[in-house]
């Protein structure tokens, strides 16, 4: 039976002039899923990642399956800080969707899955993993040493299940 | 499908996997059913109502296969109880080594993505995520198709260390679909744990 419109925008960042970062605190626990979506362009070196519940353990690892135009390939990350949104080596208009699974459970180390496109570079297919049976209440995306553009837009989504 | 911006109010593209932005009151919640102690056989929704456009499934989940090593498992699904062999998959996947692709035809069940087994002892809380999409599911007149962006990653542990899947799926009856059950394991006979989540939604 259909529980109702569960699908709810929690916060939208719209920068103003360009950022190193945009935070969502304060994440109630009340959902299902998360889902962020951003879109975006950079002033440089574009490399930009996230981080979750402000924790700087190593507690993150991620497996990526990507196309550039000429080949498909797969490389993984495991014990780092942090997990990389994109490693594009392109400018230009890009986006990028994640969910973060069950991001209240308090039982399950946590799953993101992300999808990023950069139709001038390439499109990537991430699984990153979180070792911490912590419910997410912050999400940090943060470039290496660049910016985000004015314009560049990131939303929240709050999934709920029945 | 339409969407509507929240900035703007202009209405734009789908919001399906892969794809941005949402337009509020079209996303609406079915069923869930979560895996309680002990594991569950399979999970299974039906008397699913004909009334949207298309359905979607976010789900964590472990196949409750044995293991020691920590490896893989395939996440299958079949429609309204269908065994005949009319389901067909595609798969592009990431190990964290190579990129890979593969198909099968005339299957009994369309096993679209992949979940660890119980051999992941170092990281006994890792869950694959799945998010599927079914499209114009109660459409008469065509082929039914699917669409999964699902994966785990277990830190570098155990024999399949990871895995980043994009799969479709096709199911070749026009029926509308009334009920969906997953399995795991090659051979639709592996069922879930305990933390297994699987959540119905219903898209217009």
């Amino acid at each position: 039976m259909p529980a109702g419109k569960t699908y709810t925008p929690l916060a939208t960042t719209t920068l103003s002039s360009a950022a190193a970062s945009v935070t969502f605190s304060s994440i109630p626990g009340t959902y299902t899923d998360l889902v962020l979506v951003g879109a975006l362009d950079m002033t440089a070196g574009l490399d930009f990642w996230f981080r979750v519940n402000s924790d700087t353990g190593t507690n993150y690892s991620m497996t990526r399956l990507t196309g550039n135009g000429t080949t498909a390939a797969s490389f993984r990350i495991s014990n780092e800080s942090k997990i990389y949104i994109n490693f594009s080596a392109t400018s230009g208009e890009q986006n990028f969707i994640m969910h973060f699974m069950n991001y209240s459970n308090t039982t399950t180390y946590k799953t993101i899955l992300k999808r990023f496109n950069n139709a001038a570079s390439d499109l990537v297919a991430r699984v990153g993993l979180w070792r911490s049976t912590s419910a997410i209440t912050s999400i940090l995306v943060q470039t290496d040493s660049s910016t985000f553009k004015a314009g560049s837009t990131f939303t929240l989504y709050g999934i709920l299940a029945a | 499908m339409a969407i509507r911006s929240l900035k703007t109010g202009q209405f734009s593209r789908s919001t399906l996997v892969g794809n941005p932005v949402i337009m509020p009151g079209s996303y609406e919640s079915i069923a869930t059913v979560s895996v309680g102690a002990g594991g569950s056989s399979f999970i299974d929704f039906t008397s699913i109502p004909s009334t949207y456009t298309h359905l979607q499934i976010r789900a964590i989940c472990k196949s409750n296969q044995t293991g020691t090593s920590g490896e893989f498992e395939g996440l299958a699904l079949r429609f309204n109880s269908d065994s005949g062999s009319n389901y067909a998959r595609h798969f592009l996947r990431g190990s964290g080594a190579a990129a890979s692709a593969g198909a099968s035809t005339s299957q009994t069940f369309a096993s679209i993505g992949l979940e660890p087994d119980t051999g992941y002892s170092s990281v006994s809380q890792m869950f694959a995520g799945q998010v599927i999409d079914i499209l114009d599911y109660a459409n008469t007149n065509k082929y039914k198709t699917i669409r999964l962006l699902g994966g785990f990653d277990s830190n570098n542990t155990g024999t399949n260390v990871g895995a980043i899947n994009v799969g479709s799926g096709l199911w070749m009856s026009t029926s509308a679909i009334t009920s969906i059950r997953f399995a795991s394991g090659g051979s639709f006979d592996r069922g879930f744990t305990q933390y297994s989540h699987f959540a119905l939604y219903g898209v217009n």
